[in-house]
């Protein structure tokens, strides 16, 4: 990747990336039925104007609003062996696999990038839910890896997205051999004292949960977001009964002790500034809609941090 | 013994024989011995063959044999002075985890493992094997203390799954997971894993995060029940052989793909038809996995255990 493609702003990249066209112009609200405007949409970060439900975002447009200026670099993700199982269902999986690539224009369901937030620097990593259900595949637990690792070097936090149905069936044993990897990489924070913090998205289930997206110093959830281990459908038909209204979503994890904060998408950067930069010793942030930073954003903000540590 | 739908034809020779010689017993004069021993023997011939070449979807069922060795039968087997040490000292003891001080080899050790029960009522009463939080967070607290007195850890896996309910989501069965996989991760003493039935997703992986991990030869561990996977992918649950075929949950298919290290052999016909014999083969691969990881320092087990989960997935299986 070169520079240009890093570095310009996404929203002249936006022209040119395929995800960006909208197929349709109106989204329907799943939760109350509006008809959405899709430059309305994207200008509330997908959040409805009408309910407040907050809908999947993709990574980029997610790191576009949090970075300063929108300004961010991506990080590389090793890229691991494809369909070690050369596993097959009604389709094949790297037909599936392809369908996703092209339908999303990414990899997989995971995206890295290096920046900064209210003139903090952070590692951010976001799953995408629209790729493939953002299953927790080898590639899924090399991005976490990679962020980990990223964030060690330059001493900075982590910050995880996280939105997924759990673990990548067509990768078997593999993909579940992720929780323990994806553990690993949360450990090497820990070991380097630097803040994990998790913002658990819509929705958030599975082996994804029952590891590193229950492992954050900070946890978060975005309002209304499910999370849990099992799904609700499978819980009813185990336990022969209805479930309780708002079972499992953020705001009923919230009050089971499962959580620290329920934050609206909108207030979420901020959040993020006020936490990372008390956990890490740093100054009160200056508030405002800061433009992107002045010099290249990569390198510059380890030696507070440093210091710290 | 309880027969499975694709040992029918053995059921038959069986049921022959076992015929033949009610007939004899009635009538005195009668000598079916010969003829008896010849169905034994079909039988045993049939046995070997139908276990020579098991597929998936079979080995799902021979795993999941109500008549297989549990957790306990291990314990009761392979360990002396087994004393059981219950509670996560936050909510409850979680019958479905067993777990505690026990002797292998005269060597003091933990062992944690997960007990299905072995009739109705001790299969309520262990929740078929599927743990809660607390289970989960037992085995936190047992891990921990074998950390503390350098003791060995000894997992037994056999569960279909954490337990999907209610108050088990209120209570964060994901966390619970995670953070007894993250235990696993951090204790520096040697923790060695044997799947001695299924190895049912993350309720598995919460306790096989280990420097050594075993399957008995029939045994499975998966990322999800095929019958899940069918209902999933293919939109119907009756595709449960295809998935089992395409999750490559056996041990044979594990190993060659560098997830699990050792496979340990069942007598024929598999562990539920000679249990002492299964168990104690258990019991020798339990010694010769902790042999391998004698006089390791703690940081290095810790070391050793990270980097073999972080290397993997660099082994695709060439079929």
């Amino acid at each position: 990747m070169n520079w240009i493609t890093n570095y310009v702003r996404p929203k002249i990249n936006s022209l040119f990336s395929r995800r960006e066209v909208p197929e349709n112009l109106w989204t329907k609200c799943p939760e109350c039925g509006t008809m959405l405007f899709h430059r309305e949409l994207a200008a509330n970060l997908n959040v409805c104007g009408t309910c407040d439900h907050h809908m999947t975002i993709s990574p980029r447009q997610r790191f576009a609003a949090l970075f300063d200026g929108g300004i961010f670099t991506e990080i590389k993700v090793p890229e691991p062996l494809v369909d070690p199982l050369q596993f097959r269902d009604q389709k094949k999986y790297t037909d599936r696999l392809k369908a996703a690539q092209k339908a999303s224009g990414e990899k997989d369901a995971m995206l890295l990038a290096e920046g900064e937030i209210g003139r903090t620097p952070i590692v951010a990593a976001a799953q995408d839910f629209s790729f493939m259900a953002g299953s927790m595949g080898m590639y899924v637990g090399n991005a976490i890896i990679a962020a980990a690792e990223r964030a060690v070097k330059l001493k900075r936090p982590l910050v995880l997205f996280s939105a997924s149905g759990g673990a990548r069936m067509q990768e078997g044993m593999l993909s579940l051999m992720q929780m323990p990897r994806t553990t690993v990489a949360v450990q090497l924070l820990k070991e380097a004292r630097l803040p994990y913090i998790v913002v658990l998205t819509h929705p958030t289930t599975g082996g994804v949960t029952a590891s590193y997206a229950m492992l954050g110093d900070v946890q978060i959830a975005e309002p209304n977001a499910q999370i849990g281990f099992a799904g609700a459908r499978v819980i009813e038909q185990t336990i022969r009964e209805k479930l309780p209204e708002g079972f499992q979503r953020a705001e009923y994890l919230l009050d089971h002790g499962m959580l620290d904060r329920v934050v609206h998408r909108k207030a979420l950067k901020e959040e993020l500034v006020t936490l990372i930069r008390m956990l890490t010793g740093q100054p009160p942030a200056i508030r405002g809609d800061l433009a992107a930073p002045a010099e290249k954003p990569a390198d510059a903000p380890a030696e507070k941090a440093e210091a710290k540590a | 013994m309880q027969y499975l739908d694709f040992e029918k034809p053995l059921a038959d020779i069986e049921g022959k024989a076992e015929e033949l010689r009610a007939m004899a017993r009635t009538n005195p004069g009668m000598d079916v011995t010969k003829e008896a021993e010849a169905l034994d023997r079909k039988a045993d011939q049939a046995l070997r063959d139908l276990y020579k070449t098991l597929t998936p979807w079979q080995k799902c069922q021979v795993a999941r044999h109500p008549e297989r060795p549990h957790c306990l039968d291990y314990v009761e087997g392979l360990f002396t002075e087994f004393t059981a040490l219950a509670g996560d000292r936050a909510f409850a003891d979680d019958h479905a985890v067993i777990g505690g001080l026990a002797r292998f080899n005269d060597r003091p050790v933990m062992v944690i493992g997960h007990e299905k029960g072995n009739d109705t009522k001790s299969r309520i009463q262990r929740n078929f094997g599927m743990a809660r939080p607390e289970g989960y967070r037992k085995a936190i607290r047992l891990m921990d203390l074998a950390d503390r007195f350098r003791l060995p850890v000894i997992t037994l896996i056999d569960t279909a799954g954490a337990y999907p309910g209610k108050g088990a989501e209120e209570r964060g069965q994901a966390e619970a997971i995670a953070r007894s996989t993250e235990k696993c991760l951090t204790i520096g003493v040697p923790l060695v894993s044997v799947v001695i039935g299924e190895g049912g997703s993350g309720g598995a992986v919460a306790f096989a995060t280990a420097n050594r991990v075993a399957m008995l030869e029939h045994s499975i561990y998966s990322v999800i029940s095929p019958e899940g996977c069918a209902s999933i992918l293919w939109k119907d649950a009756e595709k449960m052989r295809e998935a089992a075929e395409a999750l490559r949950l056996t041990a044979q298919d594990l190993q060659k793909l560098g997830i699990i290290d050792r496979i340990v052999k069942e007598p024929v016909g598999g562990a539920q038809r000679a249990p002492k014999e299964a168990i104690e083969a258990v019991g020798k691969a339990i010694e010769a996995m902790l042999g391998e990881l004698s006089g390791k320092k703690p940081e290095t087990l810790v070391r050793e255990r990270r980097q073999k989960f972080l290397d993997m997935g660099s082994k695709g299986l060439a079929a």
